[in-house]
Parts: structure tokens; sequence; C-alpha cells
């Protein structure tokens, strides 16, 4: 049916009920910051890049068994240059903390970091004087995936994550199971339910500082 | 390696070149190791390397060591290594820490065994033990930059604590 609908479109015969039918069926709207969201999400190139123990599980997820390819993280780049996404896989160095920080100032916009395992997300056990103690202090790391190391399915789900997150629809995760969204009590008003002046106020200037 | 009486007999020899340059011996686990004055030590490696029939031309390692609170405080270890016979003869200096910002001192062994340079400037970098005589005594390991002897056991561990329900009252209390 779907087939010769589309033939007599083509014909041009398709017309009235049935042409309005067509059109809502195969044709989608967006937006194209959406669209352009939804491109970047599935087809992010990593980095080929690893610092510890955790790259072993890291390099797996590209073999046939965890296979990233499926969300079109399969191209590994060699060069930050070309990627997009950075895997911080194991502990790092105060000594090696700059060098992974300039690797990451040399990856093009947009670019994004997971910080896999215990150690690159909090120091791990290795809480001494040569590990930086978590990744966040002289970088931004938008997933943190915990384990030791994390097993390539948990690496493969912070990425699926991380792509929810670049297409504009970040799980809340731990906010919605404690039930903790929306919960500012100063930021709203008590009798209508809507957001308070002040907060109106702190929005506002948030949005003034981000230019 | 020297069985007992052969370690013996290589003290014995050492100290009728200078005396006083083997300070004790000790022969357990079937380790040989002799004790030597740290500023008699680049004599007691040269006669070990160069006399025949001794020939102890490897230097294996070297390594630093902290006893705290022993005294005196820091070793540093050379362990030679005979390619002919497979014999290994442990090489120990003890040496006092001077106190305050100043580091113990040794001769550098780097003219006798060229492997000592790097393996010299780790024991500088984590214990602050300074050798005489080193061609380019830097950091190795650490940046550059850093400050302390890390492996000194002195050094306060680092890190940062990390909250059990054990020492949940000790520690800032993060959550409130």
């Amino acid at each position: 049916m779907r087939q010769l609908r589309a033939r007599d479109l083509l014909r041009g015969d398709l017309e009235g009920e049935e042409l309005e039918e067509h059109v809502g069926e195969a044709v989608l709207t967006t937006r194209f910051d959406k669209l352009q969201a939804w491109g970047r999400s599935n087809s992010i190139f990593p980095l080929t890049f690893g610092l510890a123990c955790c790259a072993i599980e890291m390099m797996s997820i590209v073999s046939p068994r965890y296979d990233i390819a499926r969300f079109g993280a399969e191209n590994l780049r060699a060069s930050p240059r070309q990627a997009d996404l950075i895997i911080l896989s194991g502990r790092v160095s105060i000594k090696m903390a700059p060098v992974v920080r300039r690797i990451y100032d040399q990856m093009l916009e947009p670019k994004w970091a997971i910080s896999m395992g215990a150690c690159s997300s909090s120091g791990g056990m290795f809480a001494n004087y040569a590990v930086v103690q978590g990744a966040d202090k002289f970088m931004p790391c938008d997933i943190h995936v915990p384990g030791c190391p994390p097993r390539p399915e948990a690496l493969i789900y912070g990425f699926n994550k991380l792509q929810r997150l670049i297409q504009g629809n970040p799980d809340p995760g731990w906010r919605r199971r404690y039930n903790a969204e929306g919960t500012e009590e100063w930021a709203r008003d008590e009798s209508t339910g809507a957001p308070s002046a002040e907060a109106l106020e702190a929005y506002a200037a948030a949005r003034r500082s981000l230019g | 390696m020297p069985d007992a009486p052969g370690l013996e007999l290589i003290a014995q020899e050492i100290d009728s070149v200078r005396s006083g340059t083997v300070l004790g011996t000790y022969h357990e686990h079937g380790q040989a190791c002799l004790i030597v004055d740290p500023d008699a030590v680049l004599e007691a490696l040269r006669w070990l390397r160069d006399t025949p029939g001794q020939e102890y031309r490897f230097l294996a390692s070297l390594h630093g060591v902290d006893y705290l609170p022993a005294e005196p405080r820091f070793g540093v270890v050379y362990e030679l290594l005979n390619m002919d016979r497979v014999e290994r003869l442990r090489v120990r200096a003890a040496l006092a820490d001077p106190g305050g910002e100043a580091l113990p001192e040794i001769d550098s062994a780097v003219e006798l065994f060229p492997t000592a340079d790097f393996q010299e400037r780790e024991v500088y970098d984590f214990f602050g033990i300074a050798f005489r005589g080193h061609p380019d005594l830097r950091r190795i390991l650490m940046p550059e930059t850093y400050v302390g002897w890390p492996h000194r056991r002195d050094f306060p561990v680092g890190g940062e604590p990390v909250i059990f329900t054990y020492n949940e009252r000790e520690v800032p209390r993060w959550f409130e």
C-alpha cells in the first residue's frame, strides 16, 4: 500500500486526503539543532588514548564481542585534532596531568570527556603523592564511569549516557531515584508554585554571564 | 655468590687495602652483603670491580632505603653481579641524616658504572640522597618542580581522606 502510494506521489497522482496522510507518515519535522545533536551523538570519534589498566577494557569495546560500532563510535582517531571524545582510562599521575590537559585542549569543539574507573574519577586506591585525586581537578569530565576497572559493558553504558547528554536529554540518574528533581524550596513561590522572583533574577544573571 | 668464608676473605682483603672500609658483613638467605663506610664506598666498589678473581663488573641495581627510626637512617645499596661465575654481592652503605634541610651525601658511582646515572637520580628523587660528583643530579620521575622526598618514611602519604563509616566523625562533614 505504502509503495503504491509512493509510486503515485512520484507520478504526481497523489492528492487530497491521501497526500496529507502520506506526508504525515513519511516526513519528520524537527529543529536543526536537534538534528545536529542527533548526528553528533551517533558519530563520535573517540581518541586512541589509554592511561593504565582501564585501557585494556576500553580497547575491548571496539572488539566484536562488545562492538561500539553499534553506536557509531568504532572509529578511534590517533590524533586529538580529529577526535570528539577522550576517555581517561586509568590513573592520572601529576606528571601526566599537564600532558592530558594539553591533549584535551588540542581537541576541536565540540568535545567531550569520559572519566573511566575509580582512579581517574577520584584517585581510587592511589591516595598518594603521585596521583591526581580526580581528573576533574584539571579538566571537565562529562561522564564518570565507576568500577575498578569498569567492564566494557559499563563503559558502553556510560557512552550511551553521553549520547543522551549530547542530544540534550541527560539522564537524571540518582536525582530521579531519590526524588530530587525540582525540589529547590527557595526557587518556588509558596502559594503559586511558580518560580519565585529571586529565582528568576538568579536565572537571568546566570544567563547573562553565559553570554 | 661467595659463601660465608669467601665473604670474610673479601672483607679482609678490602680492609687490608684501606683499613676501616668494611664495617661488617652478613650472609643470610643465601645472600652475601658487605656493609661499608660511606666515605670509602667507591674504593670498595672499584676493588670489587677491578681485582682479578673478583671482577664484579655489572651493577645490577642501585637503590636507597629509609630505615627510620633506626640510626643511621638511610642506606644506599649496590647489587653487584659477576656474569662469568653468576655470583652476586651486595654492598651497603649507611648514611646518617644531617638534619634540617641538608641532604645526606655519598660519592657517585657513575665513573665506575655508567648505569648508576639514572639509578642515582631515582634515589635522589625519592629519598633526597645527594650523590657527590654525579654529572646531572636532578629529579627523574617526579615533576622537576616537586618539593619533598616522597619515599622517606616521614613523608605524608598524601591523597584525600575517604569517608567510611568508621571515620565519618573525624573527617570534614562534607554532607552537612
